[in-house]
């Protein structure tokens, strides 16, 4: 494998398919990041990642030899029924569990704990620090990571509660605000950082319908805008093909990718589009099968 | 008519002291008997006579000290346990298994002990009071700790916070609500075992607190005095619990919405 350096934010490159020299380095640095499913970027790279735990004694494999690509700017989804391991394999990319198998690379360089490199964003809304106002949720990772001064984090948090629609709250406490709310303080809070990724770990799934709709949304829109990398666990089929670039299609038994699909065509405008319900009618299919070949298992 | 003035509760709390108030007075003239029952207006004469002789406010400086110090040993000592018990599972064990001892004990129990050890002075007291402080503290803490929700826990760790910079950041102001309540408890039993334990001996070279202060006139049928010593331990309990515990509360665990 090789690797080379991007002048501009030194993600390395893996130039798997490219013969290079000197003079190709130089001009594979030009080659556009925001562009998925190219073949030079590659900021996350799992490799044969397989992982386990003990559980009474038993071992439980919870995803199975797993291998991906992730490139720079692009929104890939993990897409499950509850206990396929996706929300194991995302710990394990944000560095929570350390795989008993494989490797996980973030920018070249082995993930082996937590770090705010990847930002997580977890369903449950007691991840906001409930002593802390809006504006103090946001700026506590830039000051706690020590990436910004005081002054400098106050000034991103307010632009990115901004960003999310929350200029008016930036002195509310958490416990006031709506389940909807907590979550985009909680993507304020990751995004504020610039993080290399964004993990999200089912963010909309405590959430009534309509809100998630909007949720997903402003999301789409929020990316339009910074054009962070996203890894984002759903087991909702229509959610993850309107937040996603590429989609996971996982099983359990053990946790291992069934297929994969390129959704870049489909969107936040796509609902009432018969390709959209054709590929949604497709996963599901995929997947029910799947789980009727394995008689313990339900989604 | 509609009474909006009764649905202020300082309104309606007035109304209750007053009604206490005026039952004291009725009683204590009813019965006219200084000797067993004082009426509220010959308390607050004795209280204001041993104020201005001085007696009752160094009795309460005195306790007031005494009650210091043994709070603040017992927090020291809940804090260096409760810290062991969140860093190891051995200091868990040992922990849990030291407040299920321990915190059925009344600690006056063990003055008499306390006594042998430290001979009849202030440290026998301070060391009941510590005791009392110790266990109740340290078992709202450690559960506290424990109840620290996993989605806040790896908030932290997200941001590359370990060691004491995670309990710093996370989990003390995330255990803040049962720490507050440990430090409640622990001062509401320390002030009841300080004048427990005083009333069983309070003075020593002549400096006696307040429980010394109701068993010394108790003995000098000054009955007058002694109710006046009861109301001054029920005022500092009031004025520390709605004064110090309830404004810390509104200004944090209530306004984070932590408690209601």
């Amino acid at each position: 494998m090789t690797y080379c350096i991007n002048n501009h934010n030194y993600i390395p490159f893996k130039l798997s398919a490219v013969r290079v020299g000197l003079g190709d380095v130089i001009s594979m640095s030009k080659v556009k990041l925001a562009e998925p499913l190219s073949i030079a970027g590659s900021l996350l790279e799992l490799r044969g990642v397989t992982l386990a735990y003990a559980d009474a004694g038993r071992r439980v494999v919870a995803a199975e030899d797993i291998s991906l690509d992730v490139a720079q700017s692009d929104r890939i989804v993990l897409l499950g029924p509850s206990g396929c391991g996706k929300s194991t394999l995302l710990k394990a990319v944000g560095g929570f569990i350390t795989p008993e198998t494989g490797t996980i690379r973030l920018a070249g360089r082995p993930v082996t704990e937590p770090s705010p490199d990847g930002m997580m964003v977890f369903q449950e809304f007691d991840q906001l620090l409930p002593w802390k106002t809006v504006l103090g949720n946001v700026m506590f990772p830039m000051v706690a990571s020590r990436r910004f001064g005081r002054e400098a984090a106050r000034e991103r948090a307010q632009d990115t509660i901004r960003r999310v629609g929350l200029e008016k709250f930036a002195g509310a406490y958490p416990h006031t605000l709506s389940g909807g709310m907590k979550q985009r303080v909680a993507i304020a809070r990751a995004l504020a950082l610039e993080p290399k990724m964004l993990l999200m770990d089912e963010p909309f799934g405590a959430l009534d319908a309509l809100t998630r709709r909007r949720m997903q949304h402003e999301l789409l829109s929020l990316w339009q805008e910074l054009r962070f990398t996203l890894v984002f666990v759903t087991h909702g089929i229509e959610e993850a093909i309107i937040v996603g670039s590429r989609v996971f299609v996982m099983t359990s038994h053990p946790g291992s990718i069934l297929a994969e699909f390129d959704v870049r065509e489909f969107g936040d405008h796509s609902r009432a589009d018969p390709a959209f319900a054709r590929l949604a009618g497709e996963i599901e299919d995929m997947l029910l099968e799947r789980s009727q070949r394995g008689p313990d298992y339900v989604i | 008519m509609s009474s909006d003035w009764l649905h202020s509760v300082a309104v309606r709390r007035t109304l209750v002291i007053l009604l206490l108030a005026a039952a004291w007075e009725g009683y204590g003239r009813f019965l006219g008997d200084p000797l067993l029952f004082p009426s509220l207006s010959q308390t607050v004469t004795a209280l204001l006579d041993s104020t201005r002789t001085g007696e009752l406010p160094s009795r309460l400086l005195n306790s007031l000290g005494t009650l210091g110090m043994g709070y603040a040993a017992g927090v020291a000592i809940a804090t260096v346990l409760t810290t062991f018990a969140i860093s190891t599972r051995f200091g868990a064990d040992f922990l849990t298994m030291l407040t299920a001892m321990f915190s059925p004990l009344p600690a006056v129990a063990l003055l008499p002990m306390a006594i042998l050890w430290f001979g009849i002075g202030q440290p026998a007291i301070v060391f009941v009071i510590m005791f009392s402080v110790l266990w109740a503290l340290a078992l709202n803490a450690q559960s506290g700790f424990r109840g620290v929700s996993p989605a806040l826990r790896m908030t932290g760790y997200n941001l590359s916070l370990t060691g004491w910079r995670h309990v710093v950041h996370i989990l003390i102001p995330a255990a803040f609500p049962s720490i507050l309540a440990g430090l409640k408890i622990g001062w509401a039993f320390a002030w009841r075992t300080l004048i427990a334990a005083e009333l069983v001996f309070g003075a020593s070279s002549r400096s006696g607190g307040l429980g010394w202060f109701i068993s010394e006139h108790r003995n000098e049928l000054a009955i007058d005095q002694v109710f006046a010593g009861m109301l001054v331990v029920i005022l500092v309990g009031l004025l520390v619990e709605i004064g110090i515990f309830r404004t810390v509360e509104r200004f944090t665990v209530i306004r984070w919405g932590m408690q209601r």
